[in-house]
Formats: C-alpha cells, sequence, structure tokens
C-alpha cells in the first residue's frame, strides 16, 4: 500500500507534466479567446478594441464559410470510408496464412512513416503533373488526355493522398483487432459450414466494432487538422480550402486575427465534440 | 495463429497480398527509383522503371544546393530534443500514475489526453505571438518545446500502458526487503522498463520528426527542419523530379527504417492503449 509519504512524492512527480500541460492549454486558450472579441488587424492599427460577438457572425456569414465546412466534411468522410473499408479487407488479408507476411507488413504500413510533405509533393508532382506524371504517362498510354488532377479534380486527388497516408494506420489497428480474435470460435463456424459472408458480419465485424471506433475518432481528430497536404498542393484553391485551412489564412495570409481567433474557437468547438466520443471509448478501458 | 488451408489458398493470398503490399509502397518505391535517375530520365516518357544509368549526382546537387545537412540537424535537434525533454517530464509523472494511483488519476489522463485534442490553428496566432515576444521564432529552443508539449500526452500515455504492466508484487516485496524509494526506482523499475521507453522514445521521434503545422509555421531559415526544406521544393523546383526525389529520399529514409521497427508501438501509442 502506498504510503502517505509516497503520496506525496507521486504529486510532485506529476507535478511538472501537469502545470506544462495546463499552461500549453490555458494560455493560448484565453489568448484565443480574448482576441476572438476584438477587433485585431497586426499590420493596419493593431488592436482596435471590442467588438462583441462581430468576429463570430462575420466568420460564419462570410461566403468562404459554408464551402469551407462542406470540403472539411467531404475530405475527413472521404477518408474515413476509404480507410476503414479498405482496411478492415486489408486486415483481413494480412491475417491470412501466407509466405513472407511480415515483409507485406512492412510495406502496407510504409506511407504512415511518410512526413506529410513529402507525400504531397510526390503525390502532385510525380504521380499527378498533367505533364510528366505517372498517371499522364498512363492515361496516354491507353490514349486518353491526361487530368490535371489537382486543378480539375482536385477534391479525389486529396482524398486519394490523405487516405494512402492512413490507410496503414487503420489496417495495423484493425489487423491488432483481428489478431486478438479467437481463431477457435471462427474455426468453429468454418466447421458449421456458415459461409465467408456470415462469419464475416456476424464473428469479424462485431469484434472489430471497438477497433473501427478508435479508428475513426482518432483519424477524424487528426483529419480535421491537416494542413501540409493543402499548403503543399493547391494552397486552398480548387475548392479545397478547408476549415482549418482558412483560419490559418485568415489569421496569417489577410493578418486578421480576431476574425481567424472567432474561427478557432469554432475549430476548437467542433474537434471537443469528436473528442468527448473518444475520451468516452478510452476511459472505459481505464477500468478494466 | 497458424490455420492450416491449402496450398493453393495459401498462394492465393500470399500473391495477393504481395501485390496490394507493393501498390501501396509503389510511390515510395518509385521515389526511391527516381533520385538514381537523370533528369531527362526521370521525366521519359514512356517512363523507365528499372533499366536507367544510375547514378548519385541529384543527391550531391541536392546537399550542395540546399544545405541539406543544417535542415538535417535541425529536425535531429527538435525531433531528440522534445523527445528527451518530453521522457524527463512525463516518466516521473507516469510512474507515479502507474504506481501511486488515486481516484483522480484516471481524470488526470484523460484530461492530458483532452490537450492533444487541441486544433493547432486554433491556436496558431497566439503561441506565434508568444514566440515574437519571447525572440523564440524561427528558434531551435521554441520549436523543441512546442513539439514536447504536443506530445507530452502521447508519451504519459505510452509510459503509463507500460509501467502498468510492471507486477505491483515485485514493487512490494522489494519493499519488503527494506530498499529504498531511490534503490526501487534504480534497481527494479528501471531495467524493466526500458523497452516501453525505447518505443515511446521511437514512436515520439517519429512525429516530432513528421509534424508539419508548427514547423511551417514558426520557423523561417535558422530552425527549418526537413518539412520546410521539402516544403521548399513545392515550385518550381518541383518540376525536377529526379532532385525532388532525392530529398524527399533524404528526408524519409531514417523515419522509415526507424518505423518499420516500431509499428507495433505504434498501435499502442496512437490508440492510448484501448487497442491491443
Amino acid at each position: 500500500m502506498a504510503t502517505k509519504a509516497s503520496r506525496s512524492a507521486a504529486r510532485l512527480m506529476m507535478g511538472p507534466a501537469v502545470i506544462l500541460l495546463l499552461g500549453w492549454m490555458l494560455v493560448p486558450l484565453i489568448m484565443t479567446l480574448w482576441f476572438s472579441f476584438r477587433t485585431y488587424l497586426p499590420l493596419r492599427g493593431g488592436d482596435q478594441g471590442w467588438t462583441g460577438f462581430d468576429n463570430y457572425v462575420r466568420f460564419v456569414s462570410s461566403s468562404a464559410f459554408w464551402p469551407a465546412v462542406q470540403t472539411t466534411l467531404v475530405i475527413v468522410l472521404g477518408v474515413l470510408v476509404i480507410t476503414v473499408c479498405l482496411g478492415i479487407l486489408l486486415a483481413i488479408l494480412l491475417d491470412q496464412p501466407m509466405w513472407g507476411q511480415g515483409i507485406v507488413r512492412i510495406l502496407v504500413i510504409a506511407p504512415f512513416f511518410v512526413m506529410p510533405t513529402v507525400s504531397a509533393l510526390v503525390w502532385k508532382n510525380m504521380f499527378m503533373d498533367p505533364v510528366n506524371g505517372l498517371f499522364a504517362h498512363l492515361w496516354r498510354f491507353f490514349g486518353a488526355e491526361p487530368v490535371s488532377w489537382l486543378s480539375d479534380a482536385a477534391m479525389p486527388s486529396i482524398i486519394m493522398i490523405v487516405s494512402w497516408q492512413w490507410l496503414p494506420f487503420a489496417t495495423l489497428i484493425l489487423l491488432t483487432a483481428i489478431q486478438s480474435l479467437d481463431s477457435e470460435q471462427l474455426e468453429a463456424a468454418e466447421m458449421d459450414g456458415a459461409p465467408h459472408l456470415k462469419r464475416f458480419f456476424y464473428i469479424i465485424l462485431p469484434h472489430l466494432s471497438r477497433a473501427i471506433t478508435i479508428v475513426l475518432l482518432i483519424q477524424t481528430i487528426f483529419l480535421l487538422a491537416i494542413f501540409a497536404e493543402i499548403f503543399v498542393t493547391t494552397g486552398g484553391a480548387f475548392g479545397t480550402r478547408t476549415l482549418s485551412y482558412l483560419i490559418f489564412q485568415r489569421v496569417l495570409e489577410s493578418q486578421n486575427v480576431g476574425l481567424g481567433s472567432a474561427g478557432g474557437v469554432y475549430a476548437i468547438i467542433l474537434a471537443n465534440i469528436v473528442a468527448i466520443f473518444l475520451m468516452r471509448i478510452v476511459g472505459k478501458n481505464l477500468d478494466n | 495463429m497458424a490455420r492450416a488451408v491449402t496450398p493453393q489458398r495459401k498462394l492465393i493470398n500470399t500473391g495477393l497480398a504481395w501485390a496490394i503490399g507493393l501498390l501501396i509502397f509503389f510511390p515510395i518505391l518509385w521515389t526511391i527509383l527516381t533520385s538514381f535517375k537523370t533528369e531527362a530520365q526521370a521525366i521519359a516518357s514512356p517512363p523507365i522503371f528499372l533499366g536507367f544509368d544510375w547514378t548519385l549526382e541529384n543527391y550531391g546537387v541536392v546537399m550542395e544546393r540546399s544545405d541539406y545537412g543544417r535542415f538535417l540537424m535541425n529536425s535531429i535537434i527538435i525531433a531528440g530534443g522534445s523527445t528527451i525533454l518530453g521522457l524527463i517530464v512525463a516518466v516521473p509523472a507516469a510512474w507515479s500514475m502507474a504506481f501511486v494511483p488515486s481516484r483522480r488519476t484516471k481524470d488526470i489522463l484523460l484530461w492530458m489526453l483532452s490537450t492533444k485534442m487541441l486544433p493547432a490553428v486554433g491556436v496558431l496566432y497566439p503561441i506565434y505571438l508568444l514566440f515574437i515576444q519571447l525572440g523564440l521564432l524561427d528558434s531551435r529552443a521554441g520549436l523543441v518545446v512546442v513539439m514536447m508539449l504536443i506530445n507530452l500526452p502521447i508519451i504519459v500515455w505510452m509510459l503509463y500502458t507500460y509501467f502498468r504492466e510492471i507486477p505491483a508484487e515485485i514493487l512490494e516485496a522489494a519493499r519488503m526487503d527494506g530498499a529504498t524509494l531511490k534503490e526501487e526506482v534504480l534497481y527494479i523499475l528501471t531495467p524493466m522498463a526500458i523497452p516501453g521507453i525505447a518505443s515511446t522514445m521511437l514512436l515520439n521521434f517519429i512525429l516530432a520528426w513528421n509534424e508539419a503545422f508548427w514547423t511551417l509555421n514558426l520557423t523561417a531559415v535558422n530552425a527549418a527542419p526537413l518539412t520546410a526544406f521539402i516544403a521548399s521544393y513545392s515550385s518550381p523546383e518541383g518540376l525536377f523530379f529526379a532532385k525532388l526525389s532525392a530529398a524527399s529520399t533524404m528526408a524519409i529514409a531514417p523515419i522509415l527504417i526507424l518505423g518499420w521497427f516500431s509499428q507495433k508501438q505504434l498501435v499502442r501509442g496512437l490508440t492510448f492503449g484501448a487497442v491491443k
């Protein structure tokens, strides 16, 4: 049993981490809230006083807002659907007996370790370039007209790039979950003559439900914040301006800190809604 | 788990899995191959897969022209510094939460996780402003601190899940034998915790190395790491495929190798122990 002395020592040891994170959370948060209620243009007159909820109203009523919300949702949902569906199939495949399983795993997981700026640039230039990109070569080979991917089909292209980055993560987590499945149960079902589809829907999918939820929540949090992929490829043009990119542009490009901060508060609220669900699941896991 | 299947089934599995694995890996493979081509061969039509004159010229040019060494050093210092600093703060915290848990331990852990969910763009300007005020803009020290704070929740969580697996009976036995707190930590916990600490270091090094929001927005010249180095190729230099490939290969190679070693920890670290 822990003694009184060890308890106070424990509190002391937790101190630095708690204080640092508290500062990291509260200081910028309070500043963002403060700015969001002020007219603050660093290059055009600086801080010009209180403005109430004007920034909040202006951010939502600007013509760029709803398209940005839509873009964000399309990217997040598109990537989630692609990575989870393909991830499940791939995880089931990788769980089958085969030769060289370890090497295949290494090949599949690799994109996750590529820094976002690199993957965005490699896709943009070496694959999606309408003149010299590999896709252009492929299209010409089949007699088709090469596509300017990042201007004519900007959204599908970005969704593809981001899905490529996140598919390994989904696959790896789902594979870990599948491997914890009781193989006797599956074999029993197989003996009883349960067809593949039935085994999938009645045994594998229910077993994966928690892992799928975790993948969905964690990816949502990261996907709401994707930045480099858009910064490097389209710079927010051709309908690819997400909510976080819009905020970035308001704050750093048009230097309207008040307006951008109001947008930031919206983004924080949005992320928190997702986070609450994630916390529930993770918290449950702590109990047992 | 080894399930018995027919050799044909196994062959089909193998073929399919390898084909998909290679397809997913292909962009990386293609980048590495292109980095050894001349610029003319890199954009040759039809594309050349292996039958080109292998050259190291691009690596030389990239190193020379863009001061690759400095970007690399910045990446190492920022990723390494933040990981070490994070461990110094997180090890005691995780240790106390795992071995001297109180009623509030769970809440503190979840609260720490919640700070990770704070969208960076929402607090970009305050941090930017603080950095200007403190003279930290475009400094390695500033980025080390920011990276440490971003990854601190993950470090604490990973260490906590590792520490919890150390059986408490061993500690109690040591206490019975009269071991002091210092001896307990030094001779019992540390040796048992080293594998966990090592994986935590690895994963956090990778996360900090690849982080591209703060590194792009808080650096200019002096402290810019490899993420910024690569972003500078976005245009028009990106059209030089061979050099872009060489630069990309140099930026991802170290992490790809580290990543392959730490893939198991990735699940634990990024799902905060909720998937095992």
